[in-house]
This record gives C-alpha cells, structure tokens and sequence, in this order.
C-alpha cells in the first residue's frame, strides 16, 4: 500500500514544483485578489492545516481519531489566556455580569501576547497528545475511534465548566488595536499570512517527515501492527509521537482560529466535535487517506462545496451536508487520490506493467 | 495534459471563489434604507430567532405603510436583508462580515441571544457599524466599551431582581428577617442564564441571603432531576432558574414529577416555552420575568398602546406575541426615530443621535445609557394564576397580587 | 461536592428515590444498547446513528400526543390530529422507525456491510448528520416533550422524605424489561429470529443453509431502528427530545455494549440499569453540569480498563 513514498520520476518532480509554484503564488496573491473574503481564506488554510494532520494520524498511521479537535480547542484556550491574562484579571474578563471589565491592548501588547501564545499553544498540543497518547493509544480500530470522540465530548465539557476561561460564557478574543476598516484588513491580512504559513509548514514538514524511517514506520504499524511490533518497531513510541506532531500543529491552528473568529465559545467554536472534528475527517477521507495532495484537495473540495451550499442552498445547506458526508464515505472511500491512482498510475508516479494494469482499480 | 487538468482546477477554485466573494445587494440606499441582520432561522434558537425576525418585519412593515422614514426631508422605506446563523456564534460573525463588507450594510439589528450577539458585537465595532439589538441581556455586553451597541432590553441582571425582592418583602412581612432566606439557583451554561445568575447572587447578597444550591445545567439538557432532588433535600425558600425554553419547561414537568416543593419559583422564559399551553396546574404559581406585557400602558404614535401591538401581532401571526417580538419591533423604531432626528446617513451622527435617543414606545421607555443599555424599562414579573400571566411586580403596573408561598404539592 | 455526600447520608429516602428513577431510565438506555449490541453481533457495524433514531421516535411520540394541524394549500388540505395519549405512540413509533431502519439499510447501510468498521463508523455517523439536520429543519427545532398526564406516584411519605417516582417511568421499566424478554423469546425461538443468530455467527455458512443474509440484515437493522424509536417515545415522555442531542444516547449505547460484552443479553439489562443508577447519582454528587463529562468520562475508563485487561493477558501469554 505505498502511497506517499517520494517521487522517482524526473517528471513528477518537475511537476510537482512546478505545483507546488502555482498553488504559493495564487495563495499569496489571493488575499490582495479577493480582499472581501480575506477571513474566509484564512479559515480554509485553518481546514487544510486540519486535514493533513488527521491524516498522519488516520492515512499514514492508521489510527482514525475522531478527537484531534481536543488539541485544537487547547491551543485556542492556552493562546487566549496567554494573550489575556498578563493584562488584565482573567477571572473578571471572562466573568459574566457587571464584572466583565474592557480590555484595550497596545499594538506590542497585542503582539507581545499573540507570539507566545502561539509557542504555548504548540507545546500545549504536543504535550497534552503525549499525555492522552500513552493511555488511549493502547485502543485499537474502532475502540479507538469511539474512544476519541468520547475524549473530545470530555475535554470540551471540562473547559465548559471551567469558570477562569469564562465556562459557558466564552471570551472575547483581545482585539488588534486601532479602529476603522484600515485595522480590521490589516489583521485578516495578518492571520491570513500566518495560517498560510503554517500550512506550507505543516504540509511540508510531514512530507518530510513521511519519507524518513519514522514515515516508513507508522505505515508499517499502519498496515500491521502486531507484524510491526514483532519486527521490533517501538510501536507505543511512535504512535504519540505521530499525534504529538498532529497535536503539535493543531495547537498553533487552533490559537490562530480563535484570534481570527474573536469569540471563543466551549462547545460550538472549540471541542466542536460533531463539526470540525468531524469534518477534518471527512477532508482527508474525500481526498484520499494517506496520500500527500489528498488532504489538500479535500480541504479545497470540501471548503468550497460547504461554502457554496451555505450560498445557495440556505434552509437546507446542513441536509445536504449531511448528504454530501455518506456520498464521501459510501461511494469515495478512496477519495479523490485513490480513484486518480486507479484511473491515472503514472500521475501519481506509479509504475504499473501492462499486464496488470487491469487490476490497478483497487 | 497534467499540468493542463491542475490549472484547471485550480481556475475552476477560483472560479468557486469567485461566485463566494460575489457581493450580493450593492447598494445601500436608493429610497430605501437597508439593515442587515444575521437571526437563527435554524438551530437551536430558531424559534425565537422567528418571533425576532417577526417583530423586526412587522415593525418594517408597519413603518412603511405609514409613510416610511423622513430623513432630511425625504421619506425612505426600510427594508431588512436577513442571513440565518443557525444559532451559532462563528456563523453569526461571519455573516456580520458578510453584510458589512460585500452586502454593503451600514445599519445592524442585533441578533437573538447574548451569546450571538457577543460574537458579532466586535465585528461591527471594528467596522463603526451601529447595532441597535433587542435580544442580547447579558451585562457583559456592556462593559467592553461598545461606542455602537444599543439594547433597546432590560440588561440580564434585572430579570429577577422584583422576584428576590418580592421575596424579602414577604419575610418580611411574615415577621422573618431576608437574609434568612435560602436560595437555590439553578442556570443553564450560557452567557445569558450565567448573567442573570449574577444578578440574582447580587440582589440576594445584598439581602443577606444564603446561597444553598448553585448548579450550572449543561447546555444539552435532558435531566434536572439530580439537582431537583437535591433542592427537595436542602428545602430553600426561592428557586431561581434560567435555561431558556428548554429549561423552564423541564423544570416545571420534573419540579411536578418530583413533587419539590418550593415557597418560590422564579424562572426565565415560560411564555416562549408555553408552559401554560404544555403543563396546564403544574404551572400555577410560577414566577416568570419578561421584558415586556401587552397589558402595560405604554404607547407611541406607530402601533399605538402595547395591547393594540398584541393585536397586531396576533392578527398577522395567529398567536400572542412573546417579548422577544416586541423588543425586536421597538428596535426598529428606535432606528427610525434616530434616523428622523440625525436627518442624514452618516454612521457617526446616527450613533450620536441612537445614544441621545429618549422616546416611548409600546414596548417602554427608551434611553440609553453611556455604555448602550436601556435604563429607563423595569423588567416585568408575571405569576401563573389560574392559567393565565398576571403582572405582579413592579407594583406600578401589578393586575394581581402575588401568591406567596407557593402550596406544597399534596395540596394542589 | 462533600455536602453533597452528606446530604444523601442523611436522606436515604432521597438516594433511593435517585437510584429508583436512575434504573428506570437506565432500563431505557438497555433498550438502544440491545439494538446497537444487535446490528455490531449481526453486520459488523457499529452504529452511530442509534441516538438518531431515538430522537425521531421521540418526535413521533411528539406529534402522536400533540394535537397539530396540517395546511397544504395547493390541494386546499386541511387535516387535524387532536392528539392521543401519548402511550399509543409506542406501537406508532417502532413501525415508522422499522420503515425508517429499512430504508437507511436500502439505500446506504448495505454497501457498507463488507467494509471495514471505520467506515461503518463514519458513514454512520454521516447518516446521523443528516438525520439531525432533517428532525431539526422539518420538525423543529425546539426542545420538546410528550404530554402524558400520567402524574407522580408518591410514596413513603415520612418526615425523612417523600419518594416520589413519575408513572410513566414505571411504564418505561416494565415496557423495557417485556421488549427484552420478547426479544430474547424471538432470537431463541423463532426460524427469523434463529436466521438472525445464524448469520451473525457465521454469514456465509447461513447462506449457504440457504438464508438470505441480505434480508436478515436489513430486518436486523430496521429492528434496531424500531427499538430505538421506542425508547425514544419513553425518553420524550420522562426527558426532553432535542434534534441535535442524539449523540449521548449512543455513547451510552456503546458503553453498556462494550461491559456487557455482545451477545450478553442479561449483561446489557444490567449494565443500562446500572449506568442509569450511577448516572443520577452521580448527577447529585458531581452537579448537572458534569452529566455529559460523567458519561464521557465513564465510556473512556471502561475502554482504558478493557484494554489494560487485554494486554496484561497478552503479556502473560507472550
């Protein structure tokens, strides 16, 4: 089942710069192109951020985590606090009632908030997918799956509870300072760079990282684990630290998410479960598990329909969501990526004998 | 050929991207005023994201068929574009986004909800957008240095502060001292049920009174009883409970299957639960806030009394009208009376002229103070008696007197 | 929390009273997982969209008991329910959940039999996706409960207390526990029932007995479906129904599977009336905001205390 190993092919090298060009230029273009929906951009890099890493988890290492979004919501709750609470008392910010004081922060405030809340978003990802790794990461397949999403219930009833971060009430994400429109682009301009930033990040260091020995060793786990374990891959290692590289950058998208939507709600903006922990699933499923552009196109495919249905189809768009996930999942099981390798081998850098071309459709 | 199919997907994105980004309506006035809000037409607000969107249009309505707005000596229709947020806050926002930028709007109403609201608020400050919102109580609205908020309700805090009040007079006048009281609160994990929690630990605390049960409901809400038990065990003289529709109705169905018996219950939301219509006798005595009554005399030149409102409502709509459809109406009639007064379109001065607004309207008096909020308009404090909402606090516009205590359970 | 502990110390009459309304519902929860444990043990699917159809189940109680009138105005159609009691809904709402299950399993759960659990799993939980989209958009989406009138049976009233129990949860008990029998009487049995059996012992040995597995699926699935629909008209008579909160009902669901083990049935009784008991009590000690942690909670201990299990037994075989 090699899927992402590296391209042989002079071609397909080529090609793939050459990609890789096109896709940079129109995204850093994009911003200046389409200045109105400079927030909706930044959500989409936010989504494909979302997509590759479930996939490390659920292509490459075969373990489908319906719960990534626990390390998500931490990032967007340790980046908010960061950011808030050397300023002002956090505990009356976020308290509902009379209490709930203004917070205006100066530019290097802001700034001076926003950077390590960045960094402690990360490590908060990282660690707490180490911490929750070594105990649920023993649970195989489904057990697993369902196991996760109860994690991610849990998590997001723990932070619903807990009145520092406001409970129920949520906070108010700080704002960039300065008023007026002229401020408001510039911050979506500056979220927009930073989320495209860490996608090229995230995209290009996990396709580092799956050419490496560690790559070759989660697929091996992947496709057998008990084998892998007998030919002495230190299983439980590699696993956390497959999902501390997912919780790693998931806590930085997470704390960028929440500057960028303003209002941090528990339940529906950051253990939202049953809506971005599910879609980052069905992102990389519809691109194609375990293939490197899979997540991406997902992302695209999916963002794009989501936003379309929310445009035309008012009334009636979460139905046809609901619709457009068990087409995914019933008749793409493979995605995107799956059904171009049946079709085209040679894209994907495949080198298929004709006499087996016929059983290429998998 | 790859590269070929490549490109053309990625034009056909754009493309996609392009439809997205499309502004919809252009123009902001023509001989129309046009305001933008972004309501719950689905989701778990939608019923009353209805009764906002239904008191916004009849209020529309009525304007223009009255001549419509004068501004400088010409007169303007309103009209409203709505965009559903399906009662979730990120939604909201980014319709709030949606309407400012490539809708063009430059006049907002507010959504239904503390919760919504709190999420758009930033947005249309960021872009100095005025918002006059009517369904957004929490006090925490207030206190971030809004300059273009304004909330034509009564701020959460007050919903049951006539209730503790009532409750102390009555010691009172039983011989007991107030801060002998016990109180048992029980409210739900959102921004607006947490506010009045707030209010009711300050009134309470004011009066002495002990605290003895605080519970925080999960917002999907399916069983009180764990908490009932205890109150039934720990016996408090009030019980004070907020969790919108969902929760008054559970809490009356479970406080009558439980059989907990309380001198005083105090709730948020009984009409828009219709616990009347849906518990029928296990409804009497129940303590319910509103922000407003149709049986008030409160008047203006557009609907006339709030009965005539009611009227109104019920004639176009078939059924009564909740609060939240008369505040959301008398939101439009303030844009329109600081539209008339500002006599132009710049946002600044229709700010300026919002925050100096000073007018009656069937739904109550309106101004608002330096922050936004309205306080020239009690909250109203109803008691179920004999299957119907009568008025008993505050005592200027009382129909009944309260029932108080509450008879236990064997005796009704 | 510690008073908490010391209010149920002094007042045993009310823990009784929580344990006695926690087992009631739990016998309801022991239903949705008697169905779940069905469709794992028979197709291999573990399905999400269990909490789904208790909510439709509801919503049909909903309307059974509810008095509504229906407008088309294209034929100039008017048609008035005036609402039966509610109890009715528990033979109205099993049969259209059965046609539900049916038509789920038609049109998407049969291409999914062969396929690996994940994506049962996720196609599953697409369905429950839709099916929530649907309840909320075409019925609505309000918090609703179906009016029963049944009122409260009080008993043992003495000054330490008052136990106070609701009559239709008595009626959700006993109802529970004959649909256990009835069923466990029905695998056993009868040829359908012993079909069932058959296939999820062996599917392919059945077929070749000459039963049609594909037919025992989809009356597997559409049973499950009408189980649910059942305990949903209970839920909607002792709790609320809300579209968007079916999810807890499966997590529940897959808890008491996962302790009872799959073709436990007594196990599952147990475990549901159990889980409900805890539940409540819990509910008094921890706080109501904690009900859906608790229960979450609970699920990921059960899980980790399972596979701890299974390795220290795997160490000692190795």
């Amino acid at each position: 089942m090699n899927r992402a190993g590296p391209m042989r092919n002079q071609g397909a090298s080529r090609r793939f710069v050459l990609l890789c060009l096109a896709v940079g230029l129109l995204s850093v273009a994009a911003p200046f192109l389409f200045p109105a929906i400079v927030k909706q951009l930044s959500i989409f890099w936010v989504m494909v951020i979302v997509a590759y890493t479930w996939d490390t988890m659920g292509g490459q290492l075969g373990y489908n985590s319906f719960g990534n979004i626990v390390f998500f919501g931490a990032g967007i709750y340790v980046s908010a606090i960061i950011q808030i609470a050397p300023f002002t008392n956090m505990r009356d910010y976020t308290a509902a009632g009379e209490e709930g004081a203004a917070l205006t922060l100066t530019m290097a405030q802001y700034l001076g908030g926003l950077a390590p809340g960045l960094v402690a978003a990360a490590a908060i990802g990282f660690v707490l997918a180490i911490a929750f790794g070594f105990v649920i990461l023993g649970l195989r397949g489904h057990y697993f799956a369902i196991g996760t999403l109860a994690l991610g219930i849990f998590v997001a009833q723990i932070f619903a509870n807990w009145e520092y971060v406001g409970a129920g009430s949520g906070i108010i994400m700080p704002e960039l300072p300065g008023r007026g429109r002229a401020s408001d682009q510039e911050k979506s301009l500056l979220f927009y760079f930073l989320c495209l930033l860490l996608a090229g990040a995230t995209i290009f260091f996990l396709r580092w990282l799956y050419t490496t020995r560690f790559g070759l060793a989660i697929n091996a786990i992947r496709d057998d684990e008990d084998k892998a374990e007998a030919m002495g891959i230190a299983t439980t290692l590699y696993k956390v630290a497959a999902w501390s590289v997912s919780g790693f950058f998931l806590g930085i998208c997470g704390a960028l998410y929440g500057n960028i939507v303003r209002f941090v709600d528990p339940e529906e903006t950051a253990f939202d479960g049953p809506g971005l922990g599910v879609w980052m699933v069905l992102m990389a499923v519809l691109g194609g598990k375990g293939s490197l552009w899979g997540p991406l196109i997902g992302a695209v495919l999916f963002h794009a329909t989501k936003e379309l249905l929310w445009t035309y189809l008012l009334g009636f768009q979460n139905i046809a969501l609901g619709l457009l996930v068990v087409i995914i999942v019933v008749f793409f099981p493979e995605g995107i990526m799956g059904w171009i390798r049946a079709r085209w081998p040679a894209l994907v850098g495949e080198r298929v004998d004709a006499s087996a071309q016929s059983q290429a459709a998998r | 050929m790859p590269i070929t199919r490549m490109t053309a997907v990625a034009l056909a994105s754009v493309g996609l991207i392009g439809t997205i980004a499309a502004p919809a309506s252009a123009k902001v006035e023509g001989d129309t005023i046009v305001l933008g809000a972004a309501v719950s037409k689905s989701g778990k607000y939608s019923t009353n994201g209805k009764y906002t969107m239904n008191g916004y249009n009849l209020a529309v309505e009525r304007l223009n068929a009255m001549g419509g707005v004068s501004v400088g000596g010409k007169a303007y229709k309103l009209k409203i574009i709505y965009y559903d947020d399906e009662s979730r806050g990120a939604r909201g926002a980014q319709l709030a986004e949606r309407l400012i930028n490539q809708d063009k709007v430059k006049f907002m109403l507010g959504p239904y909800s503390s919760g919504l609201t709190k999420a758009i608020v930033p947005i249309t400050e960021k872009y100095k957008i005025p918002m006059v919102e009517a369904n957004g109580a929490s006090r925490s609205l207030f206190t971030k240095g809004y300059k273009y908020l304004f909330a034509v309700l009564s701020t959460s805090e007050q919903y049951l502060a006539s209730a503790i009040a009532l409750a102390a007079e009555k010691a009172e006048a039983a011989g007991r001292k107030p801060s002998s009281l016990k109180v048992a609160l029980a409210f739900e994990n959102d921004p607006f049920s947490q506010d009045v929690r707030a209010g009711v630990i300050d009134d309470a605390k004011r009066f002495g009174m002990k605290i003895v049960v605080d519970g925080r409901l999960p917002r999907d809400l399916s069983d009180m009883k764990g908490i009932l038990q205890k109150v039934k065990l720990v016996k408090p003289d009030i019980l004070a409970i907020s969790g919108h529709a969902k929760g008054a109705a559970l809490a009356i169905r479970q406080i009558a299957a439980l059989r907990v018996n309380v001198p005083m219950l105090a709730m948020t939301h009984c009409d828009s639960a219709k616990v009347i219509k849906k518990f029928g006798k296990d409804a009497e005595f129940a303590l319910c806030a509103s922000q407003w009554a149709p049986t008030l005399s409160y008047k203006d030149k557009v609907f006339g009394s709030a009965g005539d409102f009611s009227k109104l409502y019920e004639d176009k709509f078939g059924e009564a009208p909740p609060y939240q459809a008369a505040e959301s109406a008398a939101a439009v009639l303030v844009y329109a009376d600081a539209f008339q007064r500002a006599g132009s379109f710049d946002t600044a001065k229709l700010r300026d002229a919002l925050a100096a607004t000073r007018m009656q309207t069937f739904y109550g008096n309106i101004k608002f103070d330096a922050a936004g909020k309205n306080t020239a308009k009690p909250m109203v404090l109803y008691q179920i008696q004999d299957g119907q909402y009568k008025v008993v606090a505050p005592t200027k516009w009382a129909s009944s007197k309260l029932r108080h205590p509450t008879p236990s359970w064997d005796k009704r | 929390m510690l008073e908490n502990f010391q209010l149920l110390a002094e007042n045993p009459v009310g823990l009784l009273n929580l344990i006695i309304d926690g087992i009631m519902i739990g016998a309801v929860f022991a239903l949705i997982a008697y169905g779940m444990a069905l469709v794992w043990g028979v197709m291999n699917i573990i399905n999400l969209t269990q909490g789904e159809y208790v909510i439709f189940g509801g919503f049909v109680a909903f309307y059974t008991a509810g008095e509504w009138t229906l407008t088309i105005d294209a034929i100039g159609v008017s048609l008035t329910w005036p609402g039966v009691h509610a109890l009715w809904a528990l033979i109205v709402a099993p049969a259209v959940l059965y046609a539900v299950g049916w038509g789920v399993y038609r049109l998407v759960i049969f291409r999914i039999v062969d396929r690996d659990m994940f994506t049962s799993i996720l196609a599953t939980f697409g369905i429950s996706i839709l099916l929530q989209q649907f309840m909320n958009s075409v019925f609505t989406a309000d918090d609703v409960i179906a009016r029963h009138g049944m009122g409260t049976w009080s008993a043992w009233r003495t000054d330490m207390g008052e136990l106070a129990i609701e009559r239709v949860r008595i009626v959700a008990l006993a109802f529970a526990l004959v649909v256990g029998g009835f069923l466990a009487f029905y695998l056993k049995n009868t040829r359908d029932g012993q079909a069932i059996r058959a296939v999820a012992q062996n599917a392919r040995a059945a077929r070749l007995m000459g039963i049609d597995a594909d037919r025992v699926y989809a009356r597997t699935y559409a049973l499950n479906a009408a189980l649910c629909g059942a305990a949903g008209v209970l839920v909607s008579m002792t709790l609320t129904i809300h579209a968007f909160t079916g999810l807890i009902y499966t997590v529940r669901a897959f808890m008491i599977v996962i302790i009872a083990g799959l073709g436990n049935v007594t196990g599952v009784i147990v475990a549901g009336l159990g889980l409900g008991a805890g539940e409540k009590v819990a509910e008094f000690l921890i706080g109501t905001s904690y009900q859906v942690a608790f229960v979450t909670g609970l699920l990921l201990v059960v899980l980790l205390y399972r596979s701890v299990r299974l390795a220290m037994r795997r160490r000692y075989l190795a």
